[in-house]
């Protein structure tokens, strides 16, 4: 896919985001907008090695949200891949979806593993790359943070191990968009720098613009491309709520639907990012 | 029925921990895929061993940081292991229980929380280490099952009967050495109890190493003119409600005892079935309410009035109801 349909996969992905959210009166639109052209770059930039007909095929590429609340960005990105219908988008966090709040593994195609509670994605993605090492299969495990959620120690265990297991097959993508529930990152409990921190623990880390799609592309592709005996960590530097004028930069927006007025003013901006 | 320890078998004492690591080893060498997740407890554990039978690489010790232990064994789940999580039951269940709750049963994983060192069999350790809040713990957890085994022997079945079960299973074992209660090569079944010994005036509900207090329970009570039946429900979940209803149908009268908090455990199980479908009067052998403290196992199963001298106070206790 070159850029310009990658640039308009991203924006259709966005629009299903606060239609989605809207629709359902509640719901994550900050960090679902800030992680679009990540999961963009992976599921259609040609990086990720998977098959929507057959979610669980053999030596394919593995995908942890560990930042479960984004989860309307990883459903509408396996919908437009073809998991399943995009129809369906507009049930989220509906009595009887299967699109639950937060991602559930035993209902929804292409969720490897249900997440939402902090701090656990990481872990479980180096556990994944721990198997696929032992079995000596293919495959490389990507898992996306929040920089918020790299508050929860967790994390730096997984980091730890990690590195100690000399996982080249694991990528760490941090969603770098600067603002959690409280407020700025750096106001509520500063995890500093997030890229001398992997570095630290041993990973090879490469720092991007989360936005630049031909750079997603090329440095997932390069992690992965890497292997070898040291994990890889890619600090995306994003805005929160990107593409919607009043949403950017602004935490309040973290876990808050947009009412019918504010989603047609979120739409027109999308809309016209495609000038 | 199955088959017990013979009277020289019953001499022996070795702790359920013995029987993880080798166990694991067993299976692997069977071609099991099995793997070992610990958190620098595989010694203790007994882990050590898988790895030491030619298995190292199946042995992943994830150093004193027991969350990621637990998501490190989902991930290797993910891939087709079926993966037992280690560490002291302290903290390989209440340091993680989010990551057990979230992660292993909200996704319905194959992984085994199998810690070691559970309850007052820590001893000297103290009440920090002397976990009694965790079948309670697991039990509530949507998809896990519970299992407590009596000894070395019933341990080894739990965790061949874990290993073979998919989907998340809780199997708590001991640090004390403990009589062996069944034969060598005893095998169980999920959802089942077994009846021990038979009698007509009471019923003693028991897992782990309540069992063979319940036992001596028995034999004291006996002597005493009390008939009582013996049931090992070392599946605390799910829990045979047959055996245990058939058996209340014919005594009227329950005690159950357990080496854990008398609240969430083996006898709310218990209390639970019997509301429902059969009112029985019931007493609890347990620890009340309140944490654990230093001391010697033999001694703290006294002090805390948990062995055969408690049950049959208990015993007295609810036939006089």
């Amino acid at each position: 896919m070159d850029s310009r349909s990658l640039e308009s996969q991203a924006r259709g992905i966005r629009i299903d985001i606060v239609s989605m959210i809207a629709e359902a009166g509640s719901g994550h639109p900050g960090g679902s907008l800030s992680c679009a052209d990540i999961l963009t770059a992976l599921y259609f930039g040609g990086v990720m090695e998977h098959d929507p007909a057959d979610p669980q095929m053999a030596g394919r590429d593995w995908f942890f949200l560990a930042k479960g609340h984004a989860a309307p960005a990883l459903y509408a990105t396996l919908a437009h891949a073809g998991y399943f219908p995009t129809d369906e988008l507009a049930t989220l966090r509906k009595l009887g979806t299967r699109l639950q709040g937060h991602p559930d593994s035993s209902m929804v195609p292409g969720v490897e593993v249900s997440t939402g509670s902090l701090g656990q994605g990481l872990s479980i993605a180096a556990g994944t790359a721990a198997g696929l090492a032992l079995d000596g299969e293919a495959g490389c495990v990507f898992a996306l943070l929040g920089d918020g959620e790299c508050e929860e120690g967790q994390v730096w265990e997984a980091a730890m191990f990690a590195a100690h297991r000399k996982l080249g097959n694991l990528v760490a993508i941090v969603d770098n968009n600067g603002l959690q529930i409280d407020g700025k990152i750096t106001d509520v409990c500063s995890p500093e720098d997030l890229g001398a921190k992997f570095a630290a623990f041993g990973w090879e880390v490469t720092h991007v613009d989360g936005h630049d799609l031909e750079a997603l592309v090329e440095v997932f592709g390069a992690a992965k491309a890497a292997g070898g005996d040291v994990p890889h960590a890619v600090i995306a530097h994003t805005v929160k709520g990107k593409g919607v004028s009043f949403m950017e930069n602004q935490a309040g927006w973290h876990g808050k639907a947009p009412n019918a007025e504010q989603l047609q003013t979120a739409l027109a901006d999308l809309q016209a990012a495609r000038a | 029925m199955v088959k017990l320890a013979t009277p020289e078998q019953a001499q022996t004492k070795k702790a359920t921990r013995a029987a993880f690591g080798v166990t694991l080893a067993e299976l692997a060498d069977a071609g099991v895929p099995v793997v070992a997740v610990d958190a620098d407890l595989s010694g203790s554990t007994t882990t050590k061993k898988l790895a030491d039978a030619g298995h190292a690489d199946r042995l992943f010790n994830c150093g004193i940081a027991e969350q990621n232990m637990i998501d490190v064994a989902a991930g290797l789940s993910l891939t087709g292991n079926i993966a037992f999580t280690g560490s002291f039951a302290v903290f390989g269940t209440g340091r993680a229980y989010d990551q057990i709750r979230n992660t292993v049963c909200y996704s319905n994983l194959n992984v085994k929380i199998a810690p070691t060192h559970a309850g007052i069999s820590v001893g000297p350790d103290g009440g920090s280490h002397q976990m009694l809040e965790d079948v309670s713990l697991m039990r509530g957890l949507p998809g896990m099952r519970v299992l407590v085994p009596a000894d070395y022997a019933a341990a080894r079945a739990a965790l061949k009967l874990a290993a073979a079960t998919p989907g998340p299973v809780y199997v708590r074992m001991g640090r004390a050495s403990v009589p062996c209660v069944y034969d060598d090569d005893v095998e169980l079944e999920l959802g089942r109890a077994y009846v021990l010994r038979e009698g007509a005036d009471v019923t003693i509900v028991a897992c782990g190493v309540e069992i063979r207090e319940a036992l001596a329970a028995a034999e004291a009570l006996a002597a005493e003119g009390v008939s009582a039946e013996v049931i090992d429900a070392f599946s605390v979940k799910p829990l045979d409600e047959g055996t245990i209803l058939a058996s209340v149908a014919k005594t009227r009268r329950v005690v159950v005892a357990e080496e854990h908090s008398v609240i969430g455990g083996l006898g709310s199980a218990v209390a639970e079935l019997l509301a429902r479908k059969h009112p029985a009067p019931c007493e609890f052998v347990g620890v009340r309410d309140r944490f654990g403290k230093s001391g010697e196992f033999e001694e703290l199963l006294a002090y805390f009035e948990l062995d055969a001298a408690a049950i049959v106070e208990a015993v007295k206790t609810v036939r006089a109801r």
